[in-house]
């Protein structure tokens, strides 16, 4: 059951410790630049003035300045560092290309999201949702990702393992997939090698459907497929218990990797898509729910026989919260793919909270305990310089994102149903600018929910620097209710 | 490392033999309500095909067994919208504007779909309500640059200001930059502000007087008074469409900044306009 076993040639792989370090400082740093940001553009949204005239600042530069720095720095980071501690350690091998490779990988993911994030500030953009980057930062990163494919499945071909760990199958699926979504989503012919600027392969509703089966499929292999893999290694290690059902496993990555694929189409309900591809979309987003809901069991079911752990150990608390609203959210999706349902959703603010739910609970959580886990034993540390920091950043974080989550509910719901309801005699009842007006309070919640989540994040950096310095805080276990029941 | 099934002492399932990095797996079988749950919603994807256009062929698609299309839904649902206003949409049309007002019902009618109208068209630049803002004349008071009676406001409405057609309201007040030397400007700016309000500089306006009988009084009448037929704006009130600071009306007198509105008319249908007219007529100042 413990590491003991086998310890004497486990010791002697050269695992490649330092590129992970260097993902997981990229990842913290990251995640509160996002944060940061997300929050600025938050209070924009509230107080326009915030704008502050410079075409730099505005709302239209910095959201996808925030989403990107989200979903790839941070989210990427988060995949990159655990991905490449995960596949050495379950394949009991050393990342192939050695150290060249591992700092190219670093070094260059890193200058494509400073080089994205520039684009974004000067305006240079393909006006592609979450594919924003213009072609020459496109094509560094795919450079940068097929050396990550060439590291991961080297590693995998080298493993001294007879079987390939389920983890691992989902961070394959999710760097393959990524690539062909990223190559074929943004096909496009530069204007010139000297600008910035490019034009689509495709147009009109070919353009849409592609763009929309790509960010549908960045969520659902850059943000499902890779944090279960994170999952399907953290929470059976941290909670020290088996996988609940290999077989289980096995059903819900097939079934989610070839149905998640089709379901973009729901994005593009009432639009001049075909009808039959929106029915097509919205069918294969009903049938994902299972699939979806496959890992959320496997997490949660690998607790039973340690659900005590939970009162004293918030790193595994936040890992389980994360799979709880990673549930939450693949069942809101289905549910908002249906057309009756997203005729009232779509363009309001639901789909904002439905969003951040799972970017919030399901990916920044998962990667909160992910990291929390890792950071004393990527440094030799016996444990964390505080949990009860720990369990303070839990909270915190858990009332922002509810704040933010609900906040948006009632918005967004609000905001569709002004939008859409007539007077006795067939008229709207109201304009847009009252029902933005009538937003307002609900971004002014958002905000706050959205500041909760960064001052948790900050609790976090203070207790990882700490922890790196290797101070330890003197303090009893946390264990109110433990220490109770005893 | 070789497989070596176990038994896990809480659960009681096997394990499939493997382990990495110490992580082992049970084999638990796949639980059934996820299975069964699973068969429902294939179902129910299968019942989507058959009842809606859905599968792809070479040159067409299948029509789906309820024959629903969103072009359908919508022709169908805009035409129940216009059949439930046709009636009094009807009668707006036919009726005159001062018969719509003196019409309860159709009054009625008038202030709602105008109120709508107006939040869609106009608000943006002359503010929910008509509360005007700087260069945006306000509609809910009675000062009226082309008038404030239901024809005036319907003609303004359809035709625009400064727009691109033989009947919109049309003036321009030539720049007198040049013209007038700095002196003499910042003076009629006195007279202009002593028009309305006590404190100018007397002795400026006494200078100016001439000079605003000679440029000004032609289109802006004695002492101010404006004129709607040529679309002079009153002078003599504390209503200002730009700023009341002698800079402003400085750099008024010499370049003169002209607002534009569209011609609604080319935009919306009669029934509107009439509605439109309605509504801004009784937001205050109508004559």
């Amino acid at each position: 059951m413990t590491d003991a076993a086998g310890a004497t040639p486990r010791r002697a792989i050269p695992y490649d410790e330092d590129v992970v370090r260097l993902f997981v400082v990229a990842t913290v740093f990251w995640g509160v630049a996002a944060f940061a940001v997300g929050l600025l553009i938050a209070l924009q949204l509230a107080f326009p003035v915030l704008n502050l005239e410079y075409s730099f600042t505005t709302f239209g530069r910095l959201r996808p300045l925030h989403t990107s720095a989200a979903v790839f720095a941070f989210g990427g980071n988060a995949l990159f560092a655990t991905s490449l501690y995960v596949v050495q350690r379950t394949c009991r091998a050393p990342l192939f290309g050695g150290r060249a490779l591992a700092n190219f990988l670093f070094w260059g993911y890193q200058m494509f999201i400073v080089l994205a994030a520039i684009g974004y500030l000067v305006g240079a953009t393909q006006s592609r949702e979450y594919a924003e980057p213009e072609w020459y930062v496109d094509l560094w990163l795919t450079l940068v990702w097929v050396v990550y494919l060439i590291v991961f499945l080297g590693t995998l071909l080298r493993r001294r393992e007879p079987h390939i760990y389920v983890a691992n199958w989902f961070f394959l699926a999710f760097i393959v997939t990524v690539a062909v979504l990223h190559i074929v989503n943004n096909l496009a012919v530069p204007v010139s090698l000297t600008g910035t600027k490019s034009y689509s392969l495709f147009s009109g509703v070919q353009d849409a459907l592609t763009q929309w089966w790509y960010g549908h499929n960045a969520v659902g292999f850059f943000l499902t497929a890779g944090f279960l893999g994170i999952m399907y290694y953290f929470i059976p290690k941290r909670a020290d218990r088996p996988i609940y059902s290999y077989r289980l496993s096995v059903v819900h990555f097939w079934s989610l990797i070839f149905l998640y694929i089709w379901a973009g189409p729901h994005h593009l309900h009432f639009t001049a898509l075909p009808d039959w591809a929106q029915t097509l979309g919205m069918a294969f987003s009903l049938m994902l729910w299972m699939p979806s809901w496959g890992g959320m069991i496997n997490g949660l079911m690998t607790l039973s026989g340690a659900w005590h752990k939970l009162r004293t150990d918030p790193v595994l608390r936040f890992m389980v919260a994360s799979v709880g609203f990673y549930g939450m959210s693949t069942f809101e999706g289905p549910v908002m793919s249906i057309r009756s349902v997203n005729a009232l959703s779509h363009f309001t603010d639901w789909t904002i909270g439905h969003v951040h739910s799972g970017a919030l609970g399901w990916v920044a959580f998962v990667s909160f305990g992910a990291i929390y886990h890792l950071v004393p034993k990527l440094w030799q540390r016996d444990e964390l310089y505080s949990m009860k920091l720990v369990s303070v950043h839990f909270w915190i974080a858990t009332v922002g994102i509810v704040l933010y989550v609900v906040a948006m509910w009632v918005s967004g719901i609000l905001q569709g149903l002004m939008w859409r309801s007539y007077d006795e005699l067939g008229f709207l009842q109201f304009s847009f600018v009252e029902t933005v007006q009538a937003m307002h309070p609900f971004y002014v919640i958002r905000a706050t929910g959205g500041a909760l989540f960064l001052i948790g994040a900050l609790i976090m950096v203070y207790n990882l620097w700490r922890t790196i310095r290797g101070d330890v805080r003197g303090e009893a276990p946390v264990s109110a209710f433990a220490a109770a029941a005893e | 490392m070789p497989t070596k099934i176990e038994k896990d002492a809480y659960t009681g399932s096997d394990t499939t033999g493997h382990e990495w990095d110490g992580i082992r797996e049970l084999n638990t079988p796949l639980p059934k309500w996820w299975v069964y749950t699973f068969y429902a919603t294939i179902l129910w994807a299968i019942g989507l095909f058959i009842l809606y256009p859905a599968i792809p062929g070479l040159f067409s698609h299948s029509k789906g067994v309820l024959g629903w299309t969103t072009r359908d839904q919508v022709a169908e649902q805009m035409t129940a919208a216009q059949a439930a206003q046709a009636g009094f949409l009807d009668r707006i049309n036919q009726a005159s504007l001062e018969e719509i007002v003196g019409d309860n019902e159709l009054f009625t009618v008038a202030q709602v779909g105008g109120k709508a109208a107006f939040a869609d068209n106009c608000a943006p630049c002359h503010a929910p309500g008509g509360a005007g803002r700087p260069a945006f004349p306000v509609l809910a008071d009675d000062d009226w640059l082309w008038g404030g009676t239901l024809p005036e406001i319907s003609h303004t409405i359809s035709f625009g200001v400064r727009a691109d057609n033989d009947e919109s309201r049309f003036s321009e007040m030539p720049a007198y930059d040049g013209v007038f030397s700095g002196q003499e400007t910042a003076d009629l700016a006195q007279y202009v502000l002593s028009l309305s309000r006590p404190g100018a500089d007397l002795a400026a306006v006494e200078r100016a007087a001439p000079l605003f009988e000679d440029n000004c009084v032609a289109c802006h009448e004695v002492g101010g008074q404006g004129n709607r037929e040529l679309g002079a704006p009153r002078l003599s009130d504390q209503i200002w469409l730009y700023a009341d600071e002698e800079s402003a009306i400085v750099s008024q007198i010499n370049q003169p900044r002209h607002g534009k509105m569209p011609a609604w008319g080319e935009r919306l249908n009669e029934a509107t306009i009439k509605m439109l007219a309605v509504y801004v007529h009784s937001l205050g100042g109508g004559e």
